[in-house]
């Protein structure tokens, strides 16, 4: 199949590619540029485990292909903090325990990361919608959710 | 046992990394020159293999090689060994690498397909042709059991791989002179295990010496590395298993499976490294599941409520294969009496293979199945006399007086099982006073005047803990001062590394940040045996602090040669042994590691054993048993049949609390796994064995916004059977919250409402059952 | 689970579109590909050639227009759920997506590719069954525009033609203060709905029903007007419906049984959530002053 050039932004850097039409975002990201933060849970767009974030939305990228992100901005996990230096985000996460096995916790990580920069003041149950659409089988969820409102709330005390 | 850290909700060494996208799991594993398989799977539940084209698929771009169990023959033949050899199983069922001649569920591996990409292999797989003889199929274990049925396996006379029993006491006598006899029959569905990693496996070949090294996505390495040595006739020093970080196990995983053996074939046929990851819909199909079973139970009580007997038989769907033996049955029988004292049990289950996916322990193995039947039994008792469900628990169980309660059944080896230490009914009074179901008939009431139903469920349940045989540990100190464990026990996300290094830390006096724990590499641990079974905080966490025990011994016996101090003048802090008292006194770890790592032509100090290391294997010879009481709320709506869990309060005591963080986390995943067994996870086969709910959008997974908050008290009653007091914590979440639901929604529908003997429940049965149909 | 091989192509207008439509054999429109994707990587579907129309220009949009509300076929849904205009003049719409499966999907899942789809669950071609929509297809021969009840020709079936593309979506807005009521059931929050319904009112300054629109979906193959039932309610006043033709509508529908539930019970589901969504349009309802 012919291959196309893609130009877009990933987290904050300019990149450009070739790309075989066939392979989606997810594969892209993980096996062509080695970002392998963002991973494969489903491949037909139910777990989540595979969200990003395209021009400030999240989007499952295994329902994107690769060559859609041309001219776009991707944001991955890989742009959040470093582990030395986590974001609030992700802070709130190791305080809440809301991680165990980490597969589902990208997914999560960049839904909540999206949704909060809209809604800086969400309930327990706007959470629980926000990532009705992750699947997390270790955590039952009550410390990612924990985790999203402290940070929420930590950052609305600071401004 | 308590320290600075054992005990402290500290947060997770291991999630910084898995935080920042830096988790290393087996997909992201790239070698070069690595070659991506895909499976030709069978697409029907029986059959008989007549030839196998490949020609075509092998044309196909990127394709490399295509292999079937044929091709394999100059390297190694015949059906996988056993996992756990049975006695009552004469030949083993277990899978060939790739299908040999007949087919036994759909999803059964034929042919592996290698190529360039995973696109091109899967092209190319749907490429390969077969000619198939059709074979009649059987995917319902009580019609597998009837003589005219069509046999799972073709050479087979029955589908009764074996029939197990289990009892104590006098159990006619009991019947014949209690008050009271009722007889239910139980329906407990099958679901998947849904780890939201799926498996995986990179294989590689050292050209020259023709040693192996695998990483896969698993709960037993070393089995991994002990089974194909095995089939391959080699020393398992020639053969190096790891698994990276593991994105959830969950049980299924524990098993070896076709595909492991069928990827290391393909690697040494083709000399090239090979990578399969299995994707979500091979996991439906290929991956074990589990909790099929019915149960027909007879129950014997008296007027007081006092539960005194059971007895039963059960039919166990156990799919095509039996790859972990009768560990399931095995489980099942291990787990009655529960918490109940009975006086006498006497039970019987038929092992059926179906065309199915085969099965093996999931979250709780049999405890949970166990757990329904028992918990709803004395729901049931309680109706027939009109007494409140938990005075006849509190009459019925075990008395913590009665601790250790030898219970009547044996373990797996012949040993009688005996409760260590508990209090059940301690457990059921807190639960119930914490989820306040003395006011629970106003919260009724008030849900009422909303058009909802409200019940109020409870259910307990014991589960053995810390299956032996051992796990082991060493513990080294770095001339650097910093400790490094190794282990064999390998980890999915329970939190094992911070979990030991706080063991360690607290042993050696350093920080946790100073302690690295490396997890299931057999390269650099010896022996392993698997993460299952709630076994590792007993086994594994045992072992690290006896082998830093023995090294912090060594410790001190160097700095007193050194210091000219007695032994029991010393301590150890900040990473140093000190005088007690003078704090100036002392001698780093991290220099006592270096003259212990020797300098040549120096001898040692009072010709003490090199290295600031030891090892140790903790015998866990006697299971330790956690138990927990759970109480829940739920709301029904009658007109959708809706059931939503309002409420969750769990007590639960697993003896010592390392990390009151990691175990809650443990519990409260655990739990959703009930509820999604109780109210959403269905996976539906039809007549013929086609599985019918293969997608995300079909087997339905708890997810967040129907699941409540969960309230987790702890009892810490300590173990006396390890030397840190701990029980195991990973599956008495699940074990009896789909019973605790169960309970709840029958609660709801009144005491004119059906007894509920089967889960999952859908809101069709809810509709239909307040219908009075 | 890797989507088969396809040529990949990216039209930039409509007329480029329209070529490719008109020159490609086996041939899927790539929209937001919530839907055509899963099938793709499930290899439930093959397609030769994936013509992705997210870069054609001025399909997406949401504009008021001289007679109603336009909304463009590749508008996202997630545009559509945040619009103060949709959710001011087609409050029903607005109050439907906020069941249209998660925050993901609806970023990238159009309001065209549902009704182009046509699962028999979606909530937004149910919509416009119940607003009586038009479809405005472009295609070889031109323009040309669909009323809703022409719309659905079976299950997962439109009336688009093989080399027609969905332009816009014109919705007539009822009149201010008009009742408008939903109700689904699904099992979990945004899953597609075992059943669901909504429902329509406008009532004179006397409180009596002067028009009024029922319907049903996910329980026949395509979503279902309850026509008869809803000339028993014209006339009525609003604060004491009799509600019974109603419920019975909808309980007779020709149900569709699958591997999870019945007929019988998405019958009666049926009934129940047409009560509910016709209470809640009694509830919405602001009566003329």
């Amino acid at each position: 199949m012919t291959e196309h050039s893609v130009t877009f932004t990933l987290n904050g850097e300019r990149r450009e590619a070739r790309v075989d039409p066939r392979i989606h975002l997810g594969d892209f990201l993980r096996h062509s540029l080695g970002l392998t933060g963002t991973h494969l849970g489903c491949e037909h767009g139910v777990c989540g485990a595979c969200t990003v974030i395209v021009n400030g939305a999240p989007v499952r990228s295994c329902l994107m292909l690769a060559v859609q992100i041309d001219g776009t901005v991707v944001e991955t996990v890989e742009s959040l903090g470093k582990p030395g230096a986590l974001s609030p985000l992700q802070q709130a996460f190791a305080t809440n325990h809301g991680l165990q096995c980490g597969f589902c916790t990208s997914g999560m990580l960049m839904t909540l990361e999206a949704y909060l920069r809209t809604t800086p003041a969400p309930t327990e149950q706007d959470v629980r919608i926000a990532i009705s659409g992750n699947i997390c089988r270790c955590t039952g969820y009550e410390g990612i959710v924990q985790a999203a409102l402290d940070t929420a709330s930590a950052k609305a005390s600071r401004t | 046992m308590s320290g600075r850290f054992f005990g402290a909700a500290v947060t997770r060494l291991e999630d910084a990394r898995l935080l920042a996208g830096k988790g290393q799991y087996v997909d992201d594993i790239d070698l070069p020159g690595m070659l991506h398989a895909a499976f030709v799977r069978a697409s029907f539940a029986h059959g008989r293999i007549r030839s196998i084209d490949t020609g075509d698929a092998l044309a196909m771009p990127g394709v490399v090689a295509i292999y079937t169990m044929a091709d394999f023959a100059d390297i190694a033949h015949g059906p996988m060994p056993p996992m756990a050899p049975h006695p009552l199983l004469k030949t083993p069922i277990t899978y060939h690498p790739l299908a040999d001649t007949e087919i036994r569920h759909v999803g059964e591996a034929i042919a592996i397909v290698l190529a360039d990409n995973r696109a091109n292999a899967e092209d190319a797989a749907a490429a390969v042709t077969l000619d198939i003889e059709y074979l009649p199929a059987v995917s319902d274990a009580a019609l597998a059991c009837e003589a005219n049925s069509p046999k799972t396996h073709s050479q087979h006379a029955s589908n009764i791989a074996a029939t197990m029993k289990a009892g104590f006491g006098d159990c006619a006598g009991v019947f014949a002179k209690a008050d009271h006899v009722l007889t239910e029959h139980f329906d407990i569905h099958r679901g998947g295990c849904h780890s939201m990693e799926c498996r995986g496996v990179v294989a590689n070949i050292d050209l020259l010496t023709d040693a192996l090294t695998i990483s896969t996505s698993s709960q037993s390495p070393y089995m991994v590395r002990r089974h194909l040595a095995a089939y391959l006739k080699r020393d398992e020093n020639d053969i190096r298993v790891m698994t990276p970080d593991v994105g959830g196990g969950f049980g299924p995983k524990a098993n070896v499976y076709a595909e492991e053996f069928a990827v290391t074939l393909a690697v040494i046929k083709s000399r090239r490294p090979v990578k399969w990851i299995e994707d979500r819909q091979e996991h439906f199909v290929a991956t074990t599941q589990q909790r099929g079973q019915t149960w027909t139970l007879d129950v014997a009580f008296d007027n007081d409520g006092r539960m005194r007997a059971i007895r039963g038989r059960c039919i166990h769907d156990n799919g095509a294969y039996a790859p972990y033996g009768l560990i399931l049955p095995a489980t099942a029988l291990a787990s009655f009496p529960g918490p109940y004292a009975l006086e006498a049990l006497d039970l019987s289950i038929d092992v059926v293979l179906t065309n199915l996916v085969p099965t093996s322990p999931v979250r709780g193995a049999c405890r949970p199945n166990v757990a329904f039947l028992l918990e709803r039994l004395a729901d049931r008792v309680a109706r027939h006399l009109g007494m409140d469900r938990q005075e006849v628990r509190r009459r019925s169980f075990v008395r913590a007086d009665q601790m250790p309660y030898t219970t009547g059944i044996k373990a797996r080896d012949g040993s009688p099982i005996s409760y260590d230490s508990g209090d059940y009914v301690g457990a059921l009074n807190l639960v119930l006073d914490k989820i306040d179901a003395t006011n629970f008939e106003a919260r009724r009431n008030e849900t009422k005047r909303r058009g909802k139903l409200r019940g109020l469920g409870i259910a307990s349940c014991v589960e053995d803990t810390g299956l032996g045989p051992f796990e082991g540990a060493s513990v080294r100190v770095t001339p650097a001062g910093k400790v490094i464990i190794a282990t064999g026990a390998s980890s999915q996300g329970q939190g094992h590394r911070t979990a030991f290094a706080q063991i360690a830390a607290d042993a050696l006096g350093v920080e946790l940040e100073d302690v690295t724990v490396e997890t299931a590499d057999t390269a650099k641990f010896p022996l392993g045996i698997s993460t299952i079974a709630s076994r590792i905080a007993v086994t594994a966490g045992s072992s690290v602090q006896l082998a830093a025990h023995k090294v912090r011994a060594k410790a001190i016996a160097f700095a007193s040669h050194q210091l000219e101090v007695g032994e029991h003048d010393l301590e150890l802090d900040g990473g140093a042994v000190h005088v007690k008292g003078i704090p100036d006194m002392k001698i780093k770890l991290s220099e006592i590691a270096r003259t212990l790592a020797g300098n040549t032509g120096v001898p040692l100090p009072g010709d003490m054993e090199p290295d600031l290391a030891a090892t140790a294997y903790f015998n866990s010879n006697a299971l330790t048993f956690a138990y927990g009481a759970n109480a829940c709320e739920v709301e029904v709506d009658p007109e959708t049949g809706d059931v939503s869990v309002v409420r969750y309060v769990v007590v639960h005591d697993c003896g010592r609390l390392i990390n009151p963080l990691i175990v809650d986390g443990q519990i409260r995943g655990g739990v959703v796994h009930g509820i999604g067994n109780a109210l959403f996870e269905r996976m539906i086969y039809d007549e013929e064995g086609q599985p019918l709910t293969t997608t995300y959008g079909d087997y339905l997974l708890p997810m967040a916004f129907e699941m409540p908050r969960i309230e987790i008290h702890h009892m810490e009653t300590p173990s006396p059977r390890n030397p840190i007091g701990v029980k195991g914590a990973g599956e008495g979440g699940t074990i009896p919250a789909a019973a605790c639901v169960i309970s709840a929604v029958e609660d709801a529908l009144g005491p004119d409402g059906p007894f509920i003997a089967l889960h999952p429940i859908s809101p069709q049965h809810v509709v239909t059952w307040l219908d009075g149909n | 689970m890797k989507a088969p091989p396809f040529q990949y192509h990216r039209p930039q207008t409509r007329e480029e579109l329209g070529a490719l439509l008109a020159r490609l054999d086996n041939a899927k429109i790539l929209a937001g590909g919530q839907s055509l994707m899963p099938m793709m990587n499930l290899r439930v579907i093959a397609p030769d050639h994936l013509i992705d129309i997210n870069r054609v220009a001025n399909l997406a949009g949401i504009r008021e227009a001289v007679d109603g509300i336009e909304i463009g076929a590749m508008t996202r849904q997630a545009d559509v759920l945040a619009s103060d205009l949709v959710k001011s003049r087609l409050p029903l719409l607005t109050r439907a997506l906020e069941h249209v499966g998660h925050i993901q999907t609806r970023a990238r899942g159009t309001i065209g590719g549902s009704c182009c789809h046509l699962d028999p669950s979606a909530e937004q071609p149910a919509m416009c069954a119940a607003l009586d929509a038009e479809f405005v297809v472009v295609g070889p021969g031109g323009r040309r525009v669909i009323p809703a009840g022409e719309w659905f020709e079976g299950l997962l079936q439109s009336a688009l033609g093989e080399q027609e593309f969905l332009e816009v979506i014109r919705f007539k807005p009822w009149a201010d203060g008009h009742g408008y009521g939903f109700a689904e059931y699904a099992r979990r929050h945004g899953d597609f709905a075992i059943a669901g319904a909504a429902a329509l009112l406008e009532a004179g300054r006397d409180g009596r029903i002067t028009l009024a629109a029922l319907l049903s979906f996910g329980v026949e193959a395509a979503p279902k007007r309850l026509s008869e039932a809803e000339r028993t309610l014209i006339g009525q006043h609003v604060d004491s419906l009799n509600i019974k033709p109603v419920i019975a509508a909808a309980s007779a529908l020709d149900a569709m049984e699958d591997v999870h539930v019945t007929a019988d019970y998405r019958r009666h589901l049926a009934g129940v959530l047409i009560r509910r969504a016709l209470n809640e349009a009694c509830t919405t309802m602001r009566r003329p002053s």
